[in-house]
């Protein structure tokens, strides 16, 4: 109990100790996420992604000064990537954002991919429950550099920010896909950079080719164009533009059915996702432990059976019903 | 307290589920722009499978001690080639005690002559290496020093 408080009074030292543990996968830790729970649903939560070097952390920067100037309290989760060969990571994406380290009203909290794919840690999910309780008012998500296929943003988000850069040429025609789709807000970083233009018109005649039932809620997604950072003028300007654009996508999802909605899908994979930590791993670390996984390998060389068979034998043995 | 994960496993099989990494902060106090032995250092302790906070150059102790603590890290290694360390490394150990994180183990890496050596381990540096130190041999004393802290 003494942790919910001190992490309700905004404890970062508790906080960032708590989510080291959910990151770890201790056990007991879950305990706590079970108490806070109840607590969340207060923060408005942005997702940032786009390739790496797009500058992705040099916004968030640039967004925490200005949501910082309107007195909010922002809370920041930055996800850097695991190397699959030893485990380690380099997070680097603090590096921007230290002229924040001492402001009490920014929490940074740097994560570790730990090999999850989709762009995101498995922590992130409870993180954010936890910068929540906090009274963070906004926590800003910043993905790993995505290239296609790294959607989970969305299913952690209330508004997602896409973050383009000039020059990526056929990279447009490759994210038609994947990205039109997650967009609330597309971002043109390094705006004046040559082809800065071409990808404006581009990004126009892709949203004018979507379908009517894409904007269905009456949000179409805006263009926000950023300059160069360091010609600080403009790029406060852009940024102040874009914190605006922010607030009015918040506002807009209030004032609709979609908050409840993508509160749903939010809920709908964190149940998944603790289905599969609470039940799945489990089952697979004893399946380990026992050797019962190796023995099945070797059966499956000796083509004595097939994995199919295999996975039915343990389901039998698991699954009671 | 309704703790259902954890019935049905031992202790051992519980701190064996939980694996524990790491966390280290690399970070470089002061006027000192040299960060290639930072940045080699950040690289080496990634490669040892920790998971490696880089802060960048020209930080302040309370920048530093701030950090140290949002990201909960277990150690602390301090780059200066400056000539500053007296004044530099001492300052991010009281920073981080104003933060009641003294538990966070600091150690110090640059151009230092030996005879500061005893006054900056008496001000709470748990240890300092000094050009000929070898990666492996850094890497090794934190494997054998620093543990997650509970």
């Amino acid at each position: 109990m003494e942790t919910v408080k001190k992490i309700q009074e905004g404890d970062v030292r508790t906080a960032s100790r708590l989510i080291r543990r959910i990151e770890d996968g201790v056990l007991e830790a879950r305990s706590t996420i079970k108490k806070l729970f109840p607590l969340t649903g207060n923060a408005h939560i942005v997702g940032i992604t786009g390739p790496p070097g797009a500058g992705k952390s040099t916004l968030v920067d640039g967004i925490v000064t200005q949501l910082r100037q309107k007195q909010k309290k922002v809370g920041v989760l930055a996800v850097d990537p695991t190397s699959p060969f030893t485990g380690g990571a380099i997070l680097g994406d603090r590096v921007r954002m230290q002229k924040h380290a001492e402001d009490e009203g920014v929490f940074v909290r740097s994560l570790a991919t730990r090999c999850a794919l989709g762009g995101l840690a498995k922590a992130v999910g409870d993180a954010i429950h936890i910068m929540d309780v906090m009274g963070k008012e906004v926590i800003l998500v910043e993905t790993v550099g995505t290239g296609q296929q790294e959607v989970d943003i969305i299913n952690h988000s209330h508004t997602v920010l896409v973050v383009l850069i000039p020059g990526m040429g056929d990279e447009i025609q490759a994210i038609k896909a994947g990205i039109m789709e997650i967009a609330d807000i597309f971002v043109i970083n390094k705006a004046d950079r040559d082809g800065g233009s071409k990808l404006y018109r581009e990004l126009v005649s892709l949203l004018d080719m979507a379908p009517a039932s894409a904007f269905a809620s009456g949000w179409r997604p805006p263009i926000v164009k950023v300059e160069n950072s360091f010609v600080p003028e403009s790029f406060n300007n852009s940024v102040a533009e874009l914190t605006q654009k922010i607030e009015e996508h918040h506002q807009h999802l209030l004032a609709s059915e979609l908050m409840v909605s993508r509160e749903r899908r939010k809920a709908a994979v964190e149940l998944s996702e603790a289905i599969r930590n609470t039940v799945y791993e489990p089952i697979m670390d004893k399946l380990i432990t026992e050797g019962t996984i190796d023995a099945m390998v070797e059966e499956l060389m000796a083509k004595t059976s097939d994995p199919y068979s295999l996975a039915e034998r343990i389901a039998q043995r698991f699954l009671k019903s | 307290m309704g703790n259902t994960e954890t019935q049905g496993y031992s202790k051992e099989e519980r701190v064996k589920m939980a694996k524990r990494t790491l966390r280290v902060m690399v970070a470089k106090p002061g006027l000192d722009g040299h960060d290639r032995g930072a940045r080699v250092l950040a690289r080496c302790f990634r490669d040892a499978g920790f998971e490696v906070i880089y802060t960048g150059c020209h930080q302040t102790p309370e920048q530093i001690a701030a950090a140290a603590v949002q990201e909960d890290v277990d150690l602390v290694g301090l780059s200066c080639l400056s000539g500053a360390h007296r004044y530099l490394f001492p300052a991010v150990v009281t920073a981080l005690k104003e933060r009641k994180a003294e538990d966070i183990c600091v150690i110090g890496g640059g151009i230092i002559p030996e005879q500061d050596f005893k006054m900056l381990y008496d001000s709470g540096i748990k240890e300092i290496f000094t050009p000929g130190a070898t990666l492996d041999g850094i890497v090794e004393w934190v494997r054998k020093n620093v543990m997650v802290r509970e």
